[in-house]
């Protein structure tokens, strides 16, 4: 799948985070805003990663904007993110779990 | 038997509800796709109860989700999402017709086929919101042996009724009609949402007079509702005391071979004792009324 445009998914309340996804040719980069980027952030990231792999991302800009979420709320975020940055999206739920 | 006093609702697209909710312990939470969540978050909101509903911190909690009706672009989407994820019961809104819960059972069960859930496993819930559900609900609630209960829903229904919410008065039929095609059905039946999160008393005189109706439990808004509402259905001690009387008289005359045993005079036959064993199961899952 291929990020044709940019698109935002979640929320800065608490137990959120904030996703903005953007097309960027040729890598896959992430920049990770977090208050506890160091006990966590390795981790948000490999969830991010995780997500955006199963999805077939490899050429996107990601920033995401954390605050407290859990993995889970991380993966939904990144995921309706891409859900609304790429061409005719179909949900294939078992790619998403 | 499961117990569905309290079902409580939460927006499917607020991350810090659906991460910690489970702390409070309703019989059942009930995530909301429909009403609760924006037409532009539909979406988001849908791959986040996918998500919350596989958090291993629900799997000890009867997990519900409000889907949108069928007939709009989110609900067969939805559906898709949230039996895949596991959900133990479908909340079909709007439920007007049998028909409705004969095509949702439909669906259900081609999505179990296809991810390889054991088939019936999804259980289904109809919500009753207007003129049409409510005369139809004895028809709605024998539709699918996948159904564990009917409810009530109160705002769509007093707006169709052309009413308005007021003492109760304008819910006395449906509330009648809900619970009595439950009781035939032999499925649970769920009260309206008290909206008022801040006027207790209100709360506790509507929760007793569905109690003494016969409903199983109530839908509710805010968590500061649960407790009062497990409480005020928590037997009385003087009802727990006359209910073990009740149970080892019976359980007496049974190592007797009596037919009909009697306590304290009166006869007590077999509606009296089962009644004592309903209060005795409730007594050990609420305690008692405080």
């Amino acid at each position: 799948m291929k990020i044709v445009r940019e698109a935002l998914a979640g929320t800065l309340e608490s137990s959120d985070l904030m996703v903005r996804i953007a097309p960027r040719d040729g890598e896959l980069a992430i920049v990770l805003q977090s208050e506890v980027v160091h006990q966590f952030g390795a981790q948000i990231e490999a969830v991010a990663r995780d997500c955006l792999a199963r999805l077939g991302i490899t050429e996107a800009l990601v920033v995401i904007e954390d605050k407290g979420a859990l993995d889970c709320v991380v993966a939904a975020r990144v995921q309706t993110a891409v859900s609304r940055a790429v061409d005719e999206w179909t949900a294939d739920w078992s790619a998403l779990s | 038997m499961k117990l569905r006093r309290s079902m409580l609702f939460l927006p499917g697209a607020n991350a810090a509800m659906l991460s910690t909710a489970y702390v409070f312990k309703p019989d059942t939470i009930m995530f909301d796709l429909e009403d609760a969540v924006s037409l532009r978050e539909k979406d988001a909101a849908r791959i986040l109860v996918f998500h919350a509903l596989q958090m291993p911190v629900y799997r000890d909690i009867e997990t519900a989700v409000r889907i949108n009706p069928l007939s709009t672009p989110f609900g067969l989407k939805d559906l898709e999402a949230v039996v895949r994820a596991g959900v133990d019961v479908v909340r079909l809104p709007k439920t007007d017709t049998a028909d409705d819960v004969k095509a949702l059972e439909t669906e259900v069960e081609r999505i179990e086929r296809d991810c390889g859930r054991e088939v019936g496993s999804t259980k289904l819930m109809a919500a009753i919101e207007s003129a049409s559900g409510v005369v139809n609900a004895v028809a709605i609630a024998t539709a699918s042996k996948r159904l564990v209960g009917i409810a009530l829903a109160g705002f769509d229904y007093v707006m169709d009724m052309q009413t308005e919410r007021g003492d109760g008065a304008e819910l006395f039929y449906a509330r009648c009609a809900v619970l009595h095609a439950a009781r035939f059905a032999k499925i649970d039946a769920f009260d309206v949402v008290f909206s008022d999160v801040n006027d207790d008393e209100g709360f506790l005189k509507e929760v007793d007079l569905i109690r003494r109706l016969g409903f199983n439990g109530k839908s509710l808004i805010n968590p500061r509702q649960i407790d009062l509402l497990h409480n005020a259905f928590a037997p009385t001690q003087e009802e727990v005391d006359y209910s073990r009387r009740v149970v080892a008289a019976a359980e007496q005359g049974e190592r007797q071979g009596l037919g009909v045993v009697s306590l304290n005079g009166k006869m007590i036959d077999a509606p009296v004792i089962e009644h004592a064993r309903v209060v005795l199961r409730r007594a050990d899952a609420s305690g008692v009324r405080q």
